[in-house]
């Protein structure tokens, strides 16, 4: 499959390879007028119907229901903690899904997500093509919805070519003009619903329609409004076939015995015309109506073979089933099949192989190891950080003395009042200066991290103690909620002077 | 480009020229919407140029620049930002300026405030001597431990701070003197040795006996006005303990007999003749929080 620069001129090269062989290697005339960009070819889908038709207007129906009322969605966490079921709360710092609650430090498991949504994707490319560019990509979802608008006002395929064609007039005005401004309102709506994911639903809501939310909220949607009004009203097929690197990633993903959208070329060649009565002996079933064609987003003939710019959305199924129907051929001229070999054999779909038994395996790998980590961890957890500068301090009284920044996270929705050990050293004290009450306590408030300075002490006598040997020992921090018994420990250092051999 | 261009047979477009391998390029068009982003990156260059300083111009006697149409540069932000900066710090220095030590160390807020602070100054004003993690060195006081030649309240802190230790331009600076007893001729070279003996038997590392009996002597004559008696120092004239571990300048044999013979008068600026009250309350409260802070009459309750 060609690639790059050559992508659009590689629809030609199948079926209409014999047209342009006739030019022969013309070598152009000197001047030749190049022009500076590629102009857009106008494409104008016509309405299919059929099982694949119905199954992207149920795709529709629930990825577009998702996306704009998912932040409606309450859930209950009790106090202390948003009522909204998917919240990325970036102020707070804190991801809200259902009953998982994410903290920054916790990224790792939205890196893992990503991994596991591009191993889904290979696997379901490996097996049947391009089915997220089809159905669910949000470049497609949302293209398919500009494009029903523009139907309904201003009619199918060819009365569009027509509007298209005719003068501007009143009729071209207000049919042009309300449809844009319902891609306007869409898009909109698409910003507004983007938002929602980042601040309480209703209260941003009111914020919004009375002018006081952050500005932020603003720009998003001043962004999405624009985004989706030109990627999904005015682009097009050319974000797929242009800025998409997913196509040319595909080449590799693919192999013979995947499922792709493509053309019969055995049955259906040679095409022709067929007038009803006319024998089928000594020709090919497609009747060159052309509606698969008609129906295709991306402007293309399925005919051609596999190509670059083919999103695999199977609509062109759909008309030409409807076109067999009628013409009292078998269904599936154009079916999901594997790729015809040189020698025009295709070989049977075989789910099972190398390649989707290693994404399939570490799929679940890698999201058995994520559910494993998420549902062992705890809601306490701690961490401390030994003074670099100075290491340690010689007291008076010959007794040494270590700093420790320790940092307690109390990821419950209630206020802790945990006590803190010390283990691992002899004779300890703990001591934090400026500090009011039992120096072992640290309160730390719902859903909040404590900063503890504090510092440890031993007395001249432990020093010579073998636990002192290296110039440093082990010490663990240990916290306990008296409340719940849980606990969390940190583990750090605590250096003494070197001895004087 | 006046050579003439092949066209490619399949699909009826020139070539570039360029051939790798028999693989010819296909000079295809750009895409519309990746020159009009050109374009307006262009015109976007151009606007920035009127909007914004670019252009160098000559004066008559320096290299300067057009200031643009907004009239603003980089450089202004960076003195707006620091002075809105300023601005907002204003309220909380007001406030340790009107608040006494004391008062700062029991509102949690304006003791943060008071602790970043100080240890911002800290890196900018001590650090130099007593090093950034206030460790000192040899002649330069550990501020993390619990020994204070000057007193470790707060109140006494902030006096050394503000004041300095022997900086004669401030009447109220810290003052006494360590003289160099053999330098001075007061004291001969055997008794300073003996001296030294006799100190450190306090912290049990003598050598000779009989040399501690005899400097007992010279220590209760001369050393004991400020060292007392007991050798355990005085606060109010900065004479250091010399029963305890820490020592300033060095606890062996050599820099005790060195410091007996020369003397010693470290020096401390009066850090008010640079800095404002503010700051160096924050200092203090800072250098009080390393660990080391004594409890004073108006900490006591804190601690």
């Amino acid at each position: 499959m060609a690639q790059g620069g050559m992508a659009r001129s590689s629809r030609m090269n199948n079926g209409s390879a014999g047209k342009a062989a006739t030019q022969a290697s013309a070598v152009s005339a000197p001047g030749t007028k190049h022009p500076l960009y590629k102009s857009r070819e106008p494409i104008y889908p016509k309405l299919a119907h059929g099982t694949y038709r119905r199954i992207k207007w149920a795709i529709m129906v629930v990825t577009l229901g998702i996306y704009y009322l998912l932040p409606w969605l309450r859930f209950d966490r009790g106090p202390n903690a948003p009522d909204q079921a998917v919240l990325l709360d970036l102020p707070g710092r804190r991801f809200y899904f259902f009953w998982i609650e994410i903290w920054p430090q916790e990224v790792y498991y939205l890196t893992g997500l990503l991994i596991l949504g591009a191993l889904a994707l290979f696997l379901a490319t490996s097996l049947f093509g391009r089915v997220w560019c089809g159905y669910t990509c949000p470049q497609t979802v949302w293209t398919d919805l500009f494009i029903h608008v523009e139907r309904w006002i201003q009619g199918d395929r060819n009365r569009r070519i027509r509007l298209d064609r005719q003068p501007w007039n009143f009729e071209k005005i207000w049919k042009k003009g309300l449809t844009h401004l319902v891609w306007l309102l869409i898009a909109v709506a698409t910003g507004g619903a983007w938002v929602f994911y980042f601040a309480d639903a209703p209260t941003l809501m009111h914020e919004l329609l009375v002018g006081t939310a952050p500005a932020p909220a603003y720009i998003a949607i001043g962004a999405f409004t624009f985004t989706t009004y030109s990627l999904g009203g005015l682009m097009r097929e050319q974000v797929c076939i242009y800025m998409c690197p997913w196509p040319r990633i595909q080449g590799a993903m693919f192999d013979e015995y995947t499922l792709l959208v493509s053309y019969d070329e055995q049955r259906g060649e040679p095409r022709g015309p067929h007038k009803k009565g006319e024998p089928w002996e000594g020709r090919g079933d497609c009747v060159d109506c052309r509606q698969c064609v008609a129906v295709c987003p991306m402007g293309i003939d399925i005919r051609d073979g596999p190509q670059l710019e083919c999103i695999q959305c199977a609509l062109c199924i759909d008309a030409c089933d409807e076109i067999m129907d009628r013409v009292g051929r078998p269904r599936r001229l154009i079916r999901y099949a594997t790729l015809a070999t040189p020698s025009g054999k295709r070989l049977e779909f075989k789910p099972i192989r190398p390649r989707t038994v290693i994404y399939a395996t570490l799929i679940v790998l890698i999201g058995g190891l994520m559910l494993y980590s998420l549902l062992t961890r705890s809601d306490l957890e701690a961490s401390v950080l030994h003074d670099r500068n100075p290491l340690y301090v010689r007291l008076s009284d010959g007794g040494v003395r270590n700093g420790y920044q320790l940092k307690v996270l109390n990821k419950s929705h209630d206020a802790r009042d945990l006590k803190l050990s010390i283990e691992g050293l002899p004779a300890v004290s703990i001591l934090r200066p400026l500090h009011e009450g039992p120096a072992d306590r640290i309160r730390v408030d719902p859903d909040d991290v404590a900063a503890v300075r504090l510092y440890l002490k031993v007395p001249k006598a432990v020093l010579r103690d073998s636990a002192f040997d290296d110039g440093e020992a082990e010490v663990t921090f240990r916290l306990t909620d008296p409340a719940s018994g849980s606990q969390a420990e940190a583990h750090s250092v605590f250096r003494v002077p070197t001895r004087r051999r | 480009m006046t050579r003439p261009r092949e066209t490619d047979d399949v699909t009826g477009i020139e070539t570039t020229g360029h051939e790798w391998d028999g693989i010819k390029e296909l000079d295809n068009p750009l895409p519309r919407w990746w020159v009009n982003i050109f374009y307006a990156c262009i015109l976007g260059a151009i606007v920035f140029w009127v909007l914004y300083p670019s252009w160098p111009i000559w004066n008559g006697q320096e290299w300067t620049f057009v200031r643009g149409v907004i009239g603003t540069t980089p450089r202004d932000d960076v003195e707006k930002a620091l002075a809105r900066q300023a601005a907002q710090r204003a309220r909380w220095q007001e406030q340790i300026n009107k608040t006494p030590l004391a008062g700062i160390v029991k509102d949690p807020e304006l003791l943060e405030f008071a602790i970043a602070g100080g240890k911002a100054a800290f890196g900018d004003n001590c650090a130099p001597c007593h090093g950034t993690g206030a460790q000192g060195g040899p002649g330069f006081p550990n501020l993390n431990d619990d020994e204070w030649l000057w007193g470790g309240t707060l109140d006494d802190i902030h006096q050394t701070i503000t004041h300095g230790i022997r900086w004669e331009s401030d009447p109220e600076t810290r003052m006494s003197i360590m003289q160099g007893y053999l330098k001075d001729q007061i004291l001969s070279r055997e008794e300073v040795s003996d001296v030294v003996q006799y100190v450190l038997n306090f912290t049990g590392r003598a050598s000779d006996p009989q040399a501690v009996e005899r400097g007992a002597k010279t220590f209760a004559d001369i050393c004991s006005a400020c060292h007392g008696a007991d050798g355990k120092g005085n606060k109010y004239v900065g004479a250091p303990d010399l029963t305890n571990d820490i020592w300033l300048y060095g606890g062996d044999p050599e820099t005790i007999f060195e410091t007996v013979a020369n003397g010693r008068a470290g020096q401390m600026p009066a850090w008010i003749e640079r800095l404002d009250p503010a700051t160096i309350k924050e200092l203090a409260i800072y250098v009080h929080s390393l660990g080391g802070g004594l409890p004073g009459e108006e900490t006591a309750a804190a601690e």
